[in-house]
């Protein structure tokens, strides 16, 4: 149940503090997503140049960049995706703790990009894993990272912690694992995971 | 450095039956090539780096290219006795005609080096090396063990093309990842049909969308029939 805002402002001039579980408890998944300390290509640089001093992405709670899967919120795949890497990053994200958000950073991630009809490219990685935000560019410059990465924290901000609409991990049936493709004889199998991406219908 | 004929000559003097053949190349750059009999490559490449003058001892570049089957139509004057019928006579008459026929050159694969050198600072010498077809006998003596530089360059072309380096000492796929079955760069090489979602397509691409819909829509129909 939410506090009637006018109320809550209120009281704060009291000197009394109100909030709800649920904001508590979301303010807390939003302020300190710790991404994961991984990249895949050219974009990745850009990533990198992020987190430095002039960007600063530590002013929005995502100073520490973890090097283990089991310590870290967010993936950023910043790069091309090839099929040879595809199977290690499905891995990788099975690997992460709930709760975890995934941003596609830049053309490659999102659908191949310029790689796109090469034989060697996976196609956009929500393929085969649920991806929150998506940045286009090729390379998105840092402020559209920091972009989606405020996105990703209203996204946060906004879920509420019952219902239909409740993140996966407070979610009894939520999937947890997902199925790591095989390397085959001519390409990765499956080529996508439809439970994860129907194939979008392209109307002409 | 020496002229290409130089060369030839340099090699067809220190290793007997090197058999090598100039391919002249047309263009303005005019860099023409040493074509390397397969048997005796790997002896002339053992000359190319060890003599004094030479003493090419760089090997920069290797690349591979895929030639498909070439489908050669001739016109061709032959002569032949027809049948003719002459003033109501029927006579046996001699007669030149023109005929087209076609004949398929087969295909190889080839693979390209150049060379360079460090000590003499000359190149490039370009060398050639084609195999005898594009199926069954795709072997060529591998150069690792005379430039190291070969080895991940010599992978590279057998992991894309398919050419087997014989006397090459890992010959794995670099970039594919093992079990993978095809060699993406021959031009006969059809991709996975992973079309099922081309928003911008033209071209080939969007035959390939098209095909892919069809199949999904064939197939959902055989599934309600
Ligand atoms: S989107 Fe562009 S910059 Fe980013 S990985 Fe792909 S090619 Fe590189």
């Amino acid at each position: 149940m939410a506090v009637d805002e006018n109320l809550k402002i209120e009281m704060g001039k009291q000197g009394v503090f109100v909030t709800t579980l649920q904001e508590l408890y979301n303010w807390g998944r939003r302020s300190s997503v710790w991404p994961m300390n991984f990249g895949l290509a050219c974009c990745a640089i850009e990533m990198i140049a992020t987190t430095m001093a002039r960007y600063d992405l530590a002013r929005f709670g995502a100073e520490v960049f973890r090097p283990s899967p089991r310590q870290a919120d967010l993936m950023i795949i910043s790069g091309t995706v090839t099929k040879k890497m595809a199977p290690q990053v499905v891995r990788l994200y099975n690997q992460m703790g709930e709760p975890r958000y995934v941003i596609a950073m830049g053309a490659c991630a999102i659908s191949g990009g310029p790689f796109k009809q090469g034989y060697n490219v996976l196609k956009g990685i929500d393929r085969y894993i649920p991806v929150d935000v998506h940045i286009p560019g090729c390379p998105p410059r840092p402020e559209a990272l920091l972009d989606a990465f405020i996105t990703l924290q209203k996204k946060i901000d906004a879920q509420s912690l019952t219902g239909e609409n409740r993140p996966r991990h407070l979610n009894p049936e939520g999937q947890g694992e997902f199925p790591v493709p095989e390397q085959g004889e001519h390409d990765l199998e499956p080529p996508s995971n439809t439970l994860v991406w129907p194939a979008p219908m392209v109307i002409r | 450095m020496k002229t290409i004929e130089e060369i030839k000559a340099a090699i067809e003097a220190a290793v007997p039956g090197a058999g090598v053949e100039i391919i002249n190349n047309p263009s303005p750059s005019a860099q023409h090539s040493l074509l390397l009999q397969r048997e005796t490559a790997l002896a002339v490449a053992q000359f190319l780096r060890d003599d004094a003058e030479l003493a090419f001892d760089y090997l920069s570049n290797v690349t591979g290219v895929d030639w498909l089957d070439k489908e050669i139509v001739e016109k061709v004057k032959v002569k032949k006795t027809v049948t003719k019928t002459v003033d109501g006579v029927e006579q046996q008459v001699e007669e030149t005609v023109d005929e087209t026929r076609k004949r398929v050159e087969p295909g190889y694969l080839e693979t390209v080096y150049h060379l360079y050198s460090m000590a003499k600072k000359h190149g490039p010498l370009i060398l050639r090396l084609r195999t005898a077809n594009r199926t069954d006998q795709v072997e060529l003596p591998s150069f690792t063990p005379i430039w190291r530089s070969a080895e991940f360059q010599e992978r590279e072309i057998f992991d894309l093309y398919g050419i087997v380096y014989t006397g090459h000492p890992d010959l794995r796929r670099i970039l594919m990842w093992e079990g993978f079955k095809d060699h993406p760069m021959r031009k006969d090489y059809v991709e996975p049909d992973d079309f099922e979602y081309e928003p911008t397509a033209h071209d080939a691409v969007a035959k390939r969308a098209q095909e892919h819909q069809a199949k999904v829509a064939a197939a959902q129909n055989g599934g309600a029939a």
